[in-house]
């Protein structure tokens, strides 16, 4: 039996396939927690959970909020506008000022790569990597993997393709290295100005259409095109984009008929995939959001459990 | 822990007559009407088969088919936190409503009392039980808590230094209660 030992949650990439797994079991009890008549526990009472985000989210906010609400956890939230990095303050100084308050985690999302690594060698509070640039988003790729599992009872031997924007895509990455160790057979694809061919090299396939890269799936895991980081042309035109990779009523002939649609939100309806699909009995997209309520709650439970005494 | 460093206290003949009497008991504090009554929750991870086999043994004296769920106490711990380690998430699973019902709380061990307090916060989120009575396979006395059960296989009191452990059957292929030394130091 494995041990839950880290007091952050930083990335897919360092975690071991039992603890992915760990995690995963654990949220199917706190999925529970969300269906009772009293949807609370106490067991973060007394602990105090700073939510930084330091670029703007919204669901992945609320979520953790909330789940750090169920878990009886008493909660302060800061973003970039309201700390004081507007005034020129640096991460660290915000971070050891937060923790100078007694706090126990930090719950955070920042633009720069590897910022959580950072602040968890510096802090002795515990720290959870809400999204850092185009690094990671575990918590993001744990539900989606805790979806799948729900949905096909399995990951081992399934083939999950995902689609659009790998190469400024934390959803990306984070699926990749969790669903590697699990044993998944990954497949990314879209145009090639926006999928490493590097991927390879860490035993991803990598293709450059859509019907090689969706037709084997058993889920397909559609990227939103982000325009806020499309500042560059990586394509010539949305309209484009979602004729030649976006799901829609022809596309859709390529995939399996029991293939998972999932996608990690928000959506460009028309653009990665078409309204009737995302609202069609293929897609588990909904669910995905409920899924990262147990997640998140899981993830704050065992990391809270590790903290220094 | 290995098996030269701890002792059998109580084997598995014994403690079939443990759950006799301790079903017995149970059966004869009720009338038959209000036994069908009844449910058992059964503690993980040890309690869930102490209070499997009371449900056996009174289904087998009475034939009555008494419900029984089953309760993780981990979300509602007081030590989260100050453990070594997290103890494992196992699930919790009531098939009944337990509002209005006695219900049986099952556990193996009796110490402390926390588990219970812990158990009976977590059976508040899930509704009002008319009436909750508590059943124990061994109790090892040093409460730290004002609870005592209302039914027990063995009383047996150690010392601080001594922990006691039940094996099950379905989790370890044998029926027994062993006594062993707690491992001093971290």
């Amino acid at each position: 039996m494995t041990n839950w030992t880290r007091k952050d949650l930083l990335a897919l990439y360092d975690l071991t396939a039992d603890e992915i797994k760990m995690i995963l079991d654990t949220a199917q009890e706190f999925k529970k927690v969300s269906e009772r008549r009293v949807k609370k526990v106490p067991a973060l009472r007394g602990k105090t959970v700073v939510n930084f985000f330091v670029e703007p989210s919204t669901r992945t906010r609320a979520s953790f909020e909330l789940a750090e609400q169920r878990l009886s956890a008493d909660i302060i939230n800061m973003s970039a506008s309201t700390s004081s990095l507007s005034k020129g303050e640096s991460l660290l100084d915000t971070a050891k000022n937060i923790e100078a308050l007694q706090v126990d985690l930090i719950v955070m999302r920042h633009s720069a790569a590897g910022s959580h690594n950072f602040l968890a060698k510096h802090l002795k509070c515990g720290v959870i990597n809400a999204g850092d640039g185009a690094h990671e988003h575990p918590t993001q790729a744990l539900l989606d993997m805790f979806t799948i599992i729900q949905k096909k009872g399995k990951i081992k031997g399934l083939n999950v393709a995902i689609v659009g924007d790998i190469l400024h895509s934390r959803v990306a990455r984070s699926n990749i290295w969790g669903l590697l160790k699990l044993g998944a057979k990954v497949t990314v694809g879209g145009p090639s100005t926006l999928v490493p061919k590097e991927f390879r090299n860490i035993g991803v396939r990598v293709c450059d259409n859509l019907k090689d890269t969706i037709e084997d799936a058993d889920v397909v895991n559609l990227l939103r095109i982000q325009h806020e980081r499309q500042r560059e042309s990586f394509f010539p035109s949305i309209t484009e984009y979602a004729n030649i990779f976006g799901l829609n009523r022809e596309t859709i002939k390529y995939l399996k008929p029991d293939a998972l649609v999932m996608h990690p939100g928000p959506i460009n309806r028309g653009v990665e995939v078409e309204a009737s699909i995302a609202d069609g009995p293929q897609s588990v997209i909904l669910e995905q959001v409920t899924n990262g309520l147990a997640v998140r709650m899981a993830v704050l439970y065992l990391v809270a459990g590790c903290l220094e005494k | 822990m290995q098996q030269h460093d701890r002792k059998l206290l109580f084997d598995e003949k014994k403690i079939a007559g443990d759950i006799e009497k301790v079903a017995k008991a149970i059966c004869s504090d009720f009338s038959k009407d209000d036994l069908a009554e009844i449910a058992f929750l059964g503690i993980q991870l040890k309690g869930l088969p102490f209070a499997r086999r009371i449900v056996e043994s009174i289904k087998k004296s009475s034939n009555l088919e008494i419900p029984l769920g089953k309760l993780d106490i981990s979300m509602y711990r007081d030590d989260i936190g100050m453990r070594k380690t997290l103890p494992q998430i196992h699930e919790t699973d009531i098939p009944f409503d337990i509002n209005n019902r006695t219900i049986i709380l099952v556990d193996d061990v009796l110490h402390t009392g926390r588990t219970i307090r812990a158990a009976l916060d977590a059976m508040s989120d899930y509704g009002r039980p008319a009436m909750i009575k508590l059943a124990v396979l061994v109790d090892r006395g040093m409460r730290e808590f004002p609870i005592q059960a209302d039914y027990v296989g063995e009383k047996h009191k150690v010392s601080g230094t001594e922990h006691i452990s039940v094996s099950w059957k379905e989790l370890e292929g044998i029926d027994a209660v062993y006594l062993s030394q707690k491992k001093t130091g971290v």
